[in-house]
């Protein structure tokens, strides 16, 4: 019962932080447009009408990996500039529950960006947005946000001991995107990609929400995404428990 | 419960280790804190004073669990700060000076609530409290406000209403009023001696001699990583018995008549503070000895303000501690 409060009060909060930031309504305000445009060149080149929402939603998805890729490190590199990171490890709680909702607020205003991307793919480019499973299609995203966020927790680990964490977010970005299928289908991508591919959370994500959108068996992606999503936070949250030891040895929560 | 003090610190030491350079990485060690040993008693208010880069910040930081001691140990509450850390972290409250510390685009409200949640008040008991320490701090009625218009003497208490959700045993407070106005750190000041009075230890530290004196049981004073003096204002006092201060206000005084000057007979230590233009030359020298008249010779051709020669204060045996470390 406390667990879950922290968490929701948690999350709330962060999502109230960081959606208030000037910065993060920019990117949110236009990079939907962008990649509602890049989608619908790509394919309209390609000559594939009828895939034009589902690359829409691909490129949503990108978006939500964005938001939690750049959130998990950055969430974490700002409250060291804030001077928060101290006051929330502080805390007599698992680090797991400190940790998490600030991952989730990010999948969470990740979302939005899929939505938008839907939104300005309708209004610019004409899209229709006739889902195969409506249904499937919101339980899917929820589950590709919780299981972003949990992803992001197990990145946030890394972050809290790393001092320059953006550099690292820097270079996980695109080729997440590639690799998980997000945009281009996986079996265009050289085979040594696919175990990769298989244990990212983003791939099953990324494929439900597409099953979702042109037809095909959502649940079994959505069942494989939650798994791999529950293993993460298991593993995220032990990882962050080691972490917490060793930023406290190794003096990084604080900024100098 | 079990422990007689609220704070144990043995032998307390922690180096920095930094990796300077990419290329060429260059590996410098810092010893911050080395070899501190002290305790505070239950309800006490104890002040570390000591001058900037001293190891105050490092030593809370090892007693408040935010760092791991590079060796020694530390109780607080009679648990361990290492092996029992949430007990410890439970039972302890801490503020920073400054005006870091807070979600800015969050209200204050919203700031405490989460604070709140995250340090386990129960929740029928958040409106309450909140609400208290809003009452408590002078913020009720500009709690909906975002933090960012906050001013810093505002952030400052807001900081400290939030370093008092969970009702800590033992509250850490480092350097509190700096930046914060005079009157508002007058506020300050009475507030953490109502939470001493009413029960709670304080540890406090600070570079403002007046505001350990003001406040504290006891005082430790540090510098160097290490506790040159500790006691009762009082005791503190009579460190500086036997001396004379003579003050002289001076314009460029050249770093070799300091030098001379450190040379006179019965001489024990100068000091030199720039106050803007001038110069505030600070020297202290036996009792029985009066070194003013060759203090003047020796800064003869150098435009002088007033000269004062007077009874040793608090502030000069805290420099003579300092001076002598
Ligand atoms: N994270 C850090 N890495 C390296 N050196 C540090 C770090 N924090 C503090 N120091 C150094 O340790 C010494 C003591 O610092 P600190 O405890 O902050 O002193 P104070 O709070 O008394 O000003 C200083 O020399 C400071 O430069
Ligand atoms: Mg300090």
């Amino acid at each position: 019962m406390s667990v879950l409060r922290v968490l929701t009060v948690g999350t709330l909060m962060h999502i109230k932080q960081i959606s208030r930031s000037p910065f993060e309504i920019a990117i949110t305000l236009i990079v939907p447009i962008v990649q509602a445009t890049l989608a619908v060149y790509l394919f309209r080149a390609g000559g594939e009408q009828h895939r034009l929402l589902e690359a829409a939603v691909g490129a949503g998805v990108m978006g939500i990996w964005s938001s939690v890729l750049f959130g998990s490190g950055g969430a974490i590199q700002s409250q060291r500039w804030l001077g928060t990171l101290e006051m929330i490890m502080l805390a007599p709680r698992r680090p797991v529950l400190v940790i998490l909702p600030i991952t989730i607020a990010t999948g969470l205003t990740g979302i939005y960006a899929l939505l938008a991307t839907l939104v300005w793919g309708r209004f610019l480019y004409g899209i229709r947005l006739d889902f195969a499973h409506p249904l499937a299609f919101v339980v899917a995203a929820v589950v590709c946000v919780l299981a972003l966020g949990m992803f992001g927790l197990l990145l946030a680990a890394t972050f809290v001991l790393m001092r320059n964490a953006n550099a690292l977010a820097n270079t996980l970005e695109y080729p997440v995107w590639l690799v998980s299928g997000m945009l281009v289908p996986i079996t265009v991508l050289p085979s040594w990609t696919g175990p990769i591919a298989a244990i990212l959370p983003t791939t099953w994500g990324a494929r439900a929400l597409r099953e979702a959108t042109s037809g095909g068996p959502v649940w079994p992606s959505v069942a494989v995404c939650l798994g791999i999503s529950l293993l993460c936070l298991a593993l995220g949250g032990l990882a962050l428990t080691y972490v917490e030891r060793r930023a406290r040895a190794a003096a990084t929560l604080a900024l100098a | 419960m079990g422990s007689d003090y609220a704070i144990e610190a043995e032998d307390l030491r922690r180096t920095y280790k930094a990796r300077t350079g990419w290329l060429k990485p260059k590996r410098t060690e810092v010893e911050a804190v080395r070899g501190v040993t002290f305790t505070v008693g239950r309800g006490e208010l104890f002040g570390l004073l000591g001058p900037n880069g001293a190891g105050k910040t490092t030593t809370i930081k090892l007693l408040n669990t935010l760092l791991i001691p590079t060796s020694g140990t530390a109780r607080v509450c009679g648990h361990d700060v290492e092996k029992d850390t949430r007990e410890v972290r439970r039972r302890i409250g801490y503020v920073f000076g400054g005006d870091r510390g807070l979600y800015d685009r969050l209200s204050a409200l919203d700031n405490l609530r989460y604070f709140a949640e995250l340090y386990g008040v129960a929740p029928r008991d958040q409106k309450r409290r909140i609400a208290e320490l809003l009452d408590l701090v002078g913020l009720a009625g500009r709690e909906g406000e975002r933090v960012e218009g906050y001013s810093r003497g505002m952030r400052q208490r807001l900081h400290i209403a939030r370093g008092l959700l969970h009702s800590p045993d033992v509250l850490f407070l480092d350097e509190p009023s700096i930046g914060v106005d005079p009157v508002a750190a007058r506020e300050l000041r009475r507030t953490v001696a109502d939470l001493a009075a009413t029960g709670t230890t304080v540890l406090l530290t600070t570079h403002y001699m007046a505001e350990a004196d003001e406040l504290c049981d006891r005082i430790a004073v540090i510098a160097d990583g290490q506790i040159q003096a500790l006691g009762t204002p009082a005791e503190l006092r009579h460190r500086a018995d036997g001396r004379r201060v003579v003050e002289v206000e001076a314009y460029g005084v050249p770093e070799s008549a300091v030098e001379s000057l450190r040379g006179l007979p019965g001489v024990r230590e100068t000091a030199v503070e720039a106050r803007g233009a001038l110069q505030l030359l600070t020297v202290h020298s036996d009792a029985h000895v009066d070194v003013q008249g060759d203090v003047l010779r020796e800064l003869a051709g150098i435009r002088l303000g007033r000269v004062n020669s007077r009874e040793p204060t608090l502030e000069d045996a805290y420099v003579a501690i300092v001076s002598a470390a």
